[in-house]
């Protein structure tokens, strides 16, 4: 099972208490764990990336492992410990500043 | 008893007001959504327990929110997975997905280049005044929209992007469609304004718009004063009555037409000043409107540190302040143009939300004031639903 963490606005949104547990088909893509999400709760289309483009949404980032993965291309392979649920990957709101 | 149900929009989550016809004792519950920006909430003039809620956020973007039980309980329509899932599995679309139909196309950027339009979150939803499940959603970047299952999809009305669209360019405040009225008398004439393009009009219920701004004169913010399009309406309001004539805060000047639009003339009289964001007009007396006078462009807080609502009982030109129950020293709120409303009882309840997070209520047609509340986030809209 890939865990994921998502933030606070989101986890209530989706209606969900700490992580979420996915069981992601084929290789652990960042796309495959973000298509297995909102399958899952189609209410976080578009609150993660674009509707149209899937395009990570400006101010969202994506950390595993102590790792920035937001820049990466979506088609990379996750860290071997997020694919075999040993760590999770963090859904995160980047800081606003103020 | 009536039951007056006031739907708030601020910074920080929605609040739901609610009183007897007294208007004396409030109850409030909230925050909705906490957290969350709420442009603004509105329930079905035709099933006055749907309500919708546009909730949005710098980070996460838009969600359309609905309730169907007068804001006790509420729901994204159609985000259950078992919604709108299509052939291969994975759900085809939901309620916060506002996509521009066809060529995106561009519009005047802050530079004088051309930039395309950018969806970026929903400030008005007017529901339809028949239909709870049809509404409209005015958009940033400027557009509308509407929906016919209940929120659950929305399609722009992509025609009015093309009345001279690509010279229409946003303020500081952003590019947004933030008024929709519905003619009761013809649903299919709506009236829209855009910041900061003007007012339009369909006839035909969105298949064709046409600006609506002769007579609007703006020699401070554009090089032709008499543009077609380009004005920086902050709001218009009409009387169901006399769907005809309508009224316009606009940047500078408060207006009036009595031809649908076709033509305007200023109304500012007596104002001390007319620049302002909200207006609004009397439940039973068309000619009697209310205005919130703000110091200028430069200085969005009220005159002298006095809150002061001006009403004309003559549909303009003659004005007189109401005071009574207003902070009159030290007040340096802004009220927006969403967050003014009025009731249906008689006397007519005026009520007006501010950017310090007050709520107030005239219970007597704007003579005197209370606050409900004090301390809520900065008041983004404000909407009043009179239940029988």
């Amino acid at each position: 099972m890939i865990r994921v963490a998502l933030p606070y606005h989101l986890r209530n949104l989706a209606r969900v208490d700490g992580e979420v547990a996915l069981e992601v088909a084929g290789p652990v893509t960042l796309r495959a764990v973000l298509d297995t999400i909102e399958a899952r709760y189609p209410v976080l289309r578009g609150t993660i990336r674009d509707h149209g483009t899937l395009k990570r949404r400006p101010f969202i980032r994506f950390f595993a492992c102590k790792e920035d993965l937001s820049l990466e291309p979506s088609e990379i392979e996750l860290p071997a410990a997020v694919a075999n649920g040993e760590e999770p990957l963090l859904i995160v709101g980047a800081m606003a500043g103020g | 008893m009536s039951t007056i149900r006031v739907l708030v929009g601020t910074k920080k989550g929605a609040f739901i007001l609610t009183a007897d016809g007294k208007r004396q004792n409030w109850e409030v519950n909230g925050p909705h959504f906490a957290g969350w920006e709420i442009y603004h909430l509105k329930g079905s003039p035709a099933d006055p327990k749907r309500i919708y809620a546009s909730q949005t956020s710098g980070w996460f973007g838009q969600v359309i929110q609905r309730s169907d039980d007068g804001g006790k309980t509420w729901n994204p329509p159609g985000t259950k997975p078992e919604d709108l899932m299509s052939p291969d599995g994975m759900p085809k679309g939901a309620s916060n997905m506002f996509a521009y139909e066809g060529e995106v196309g561009t519009h005047k950027w802050y530079d004088g280049t051309q930039h395309p339009w950018e969806f970026k979150r929903v400030w008005h939803i007017e529901p339809s005044l028949d239909d709870p499940d049809t509404a409209y959603a005015g958009a940033e970047d400027a557009a509308i929209f509407k929906t016919t299952d209940g929120g659950k999809t929305w399609k722009e009305l992509s025609a009015l992007r093309s009345v001279k669209g690509a010279l229409w360019q946003p303020g500081a405040g952003g590019m947004a469609v933030h008024t929709i009225l519905i003619d009761p008398k013809n649903p299919k004439r709506i009236y829209i304004a855009i910041s900061a393009a003007g007012a339009f009009r369909t006839d035909d219920g969105g298949k064709t718009w046409k600006p609506i701004n002769r007579g609007l004169k703006s020699q401070y913010e554009l090089p032709d004063p008499d543009a077609e399009v380009g004005h920086c309406v902050h709001r218009i309001a009409l009387h169901p009555s006399r769907p005809d004539v309508l009224f316009m805060q606009k940047h500078w000047d408060v207006l009036r037409t009595d031809n649908a639009g076709d033509r305007w003339a200023e109304v500012s009289g007596n104002l001390p000043t007319d620049f302002g964001f909200p207006i609004d007009v009397h439940a039973h007396e068309p000619e009697t409107i209310y205005v919130v006078p703000i110091t200028s462009d430069s200085l969005h807080y009220p005159p002298d540190g006095k809150l002061r609502v001006y009403r004309s009982k003559t549909g303009g030109n003659e004005w007189e302040p109401l005071t009574a129950g207003l902070p009159q020293n030290n007040c340096y709120v802004n009220v927006l143009r969403d967050a003014m409303a009025v009731d249906q009882l008689d006397p007519c309840g005026v009520y007006f939300g501010t950017t310090g997070g007050q709520v107030y209520c005239s219970p007597d047609g704007g003579d005197s004031w209370n606050p409900i509340v004090r301390d809520l986030p900065g008041v983004l809209s404000v909407e009043v639903q009179t239940l029988a």
